[in-house]
């Protein structure tokens, strides 16, 4: 294990990090696609694979947020003061929106009608009622949130990205995954 | 005169036994027939509108019950308005060239107290099977409620054909609940 927890992000966050960066952008874009297909069994075989995946990462996100409390980051690197904050402000939108996202997507569901069965075998309890006016608005409400999520995942992205190419300050390396034999070093 | 008094006594006794061959009527507003199918284990609960019947049921005497029904295909809802557009196609109901199910009892048996064995032909699209329906009546007032639930199989009748024939799917049993309120029906 990592010695120096604040040099780097612990194998556990750094493994949540990109489990759930994969799979938050694999449903957003199936979330794109399926929503302008005609009924077909394809598009209720979509709905159902991204509905599994919402609640998949709702509940990942549970358990990283509970390492996250239990585990100290790294320090933040040199920059600005604005650039801090950003950062820590974006870091906390994420975090909102890792639950926010599938819980209105859950409820959309829920209203139109349609409850939740994880991978076909776990019936979620409905928390709205059915109710086709509170449907259209709980869908508007789910793309918004997973738009704006989008929105602070690009930020997020092009920032760490900043700062490995234009700042050249390692801080990409923090979450990036080592190789076992160097971790061991 | 002889022939005139058998007569009216047949007339007089038909004239008494009228009341119970009487049809009995529905109370719309207070029945419903409901059904559930299962879509990737996802129980999608739908639901006719429009249905009506004709009743002539004494439960003293099951054996002589006609019991007929139609239902409004048309008037079915389902989940979403995604999912009732595509209802009405020919891989599902079609109800362009069918626009009504419907059920004619063959035969009424009392299998309890206020418990009776509906046995009878089913009709949807155009398809017809023979169904056993248990019903429970249940008395209050002037009404009857007559309950139940039975299970069809989807692809006996054709419901989801084409790339829907898949039961992994949409399943192939789809659950029927009724609860139907009548009035004129005979004390049990």
């Amino acid at each position: 294990m990592n010695t120096s927890p604040t040099d780097r992000y612990t194998a556990v966050a750094i493994a949540f990090h990109w489990l759930l960066a994969v799979a938050i952008v694999c449903s957003f874009c199936v979330g794109l696609y399926m929503s302008d297909l005609s009924m077909s069994p394809t598009r209720l075989k979509l709905f159902n694979w991204h509905k599994w995946a919402g609640m998949t990462i709702f509940a990942l996100s549970a358990l990283r947020l509970l390492w996250r409390l239990t585990h100290r980051p790294p320090a933040d690197v040199p920059m600005p003061e604005w650039q801090r904050r950003a950062a820590h402000a974006a870091h906390i939108a994420l975090y909102v929106l890792f639950f926010g996202v599938p819980l209105a997507g859950w409820a959309y569901s829920s209203a139109a009608g349609f409850p939740v069965v994880v991978y076909g075998l776990i019936p979620l309890p409905d928390f709205v009622p059915v109710d086709k006016g509170l449907a259209e608005g709980l869908k508007t409400l789910h793309q918004l949130l997973a738009f704006t999520l989008a929105f602070v995942v690009v930020a997020h992205v092009g920032a760490a990205l900043k700062h490995q190419f234009l700042d050249r300050d390692g801080l990409l390396l923090r979450m990036w995954p080592r190789k076992s034999a160097e971790t061991a070093s | 005169m002889k022939t005139y008094l058998i007569v009216s006594a047949l007339a007089l006794a038909a004239g008494f036994a009228a009341p119970a061959c009487a049809q009995q009527k529905l109370v719309p507003a207070q029945s419903e027939i409901a059904f559930t199918s299962k879509q990737m284990g996802v129980p999608v609960d739908g639901k006719f509108k429009k249905f009506d019947a004709q009743v002539a049921f004494d439960p003293k005497k099951p054996d002589t019950a006609k019991i007929a029904f139609s239902i409004d295909i048309g008037s079915a809802t389902l989940g979403s308005a995604e999912t009732e557009a595509e209802l009405v196609k020919p891989d599902w109901f079609n109800t362009k060239l069918f626009p009504q199910a419907t059920f004619q009892s063959s035969t009424v048996k009392a299998t309890g107290p206020g418990k009776f064995d509906v046995a009878g032909k089913l009709v949807i699209k155009g398809a017809s099977h023979d169904v056993v329906v248990p019903v429970a009546l249940a008395q209050a007032g002037a009404n009857t409620t007559a309950s139940g639930a039975f299970v069809i199989k989807r692809l006996d009748f054709k419901i989801g054909d084409g790339d829907w024939k898949d039961t992994s799917m949409v399943a192939n049993d789809v659950q029927v609940k009724f609860k139907l309120t009548l009035t004129g029906v005979g004390a049990l």
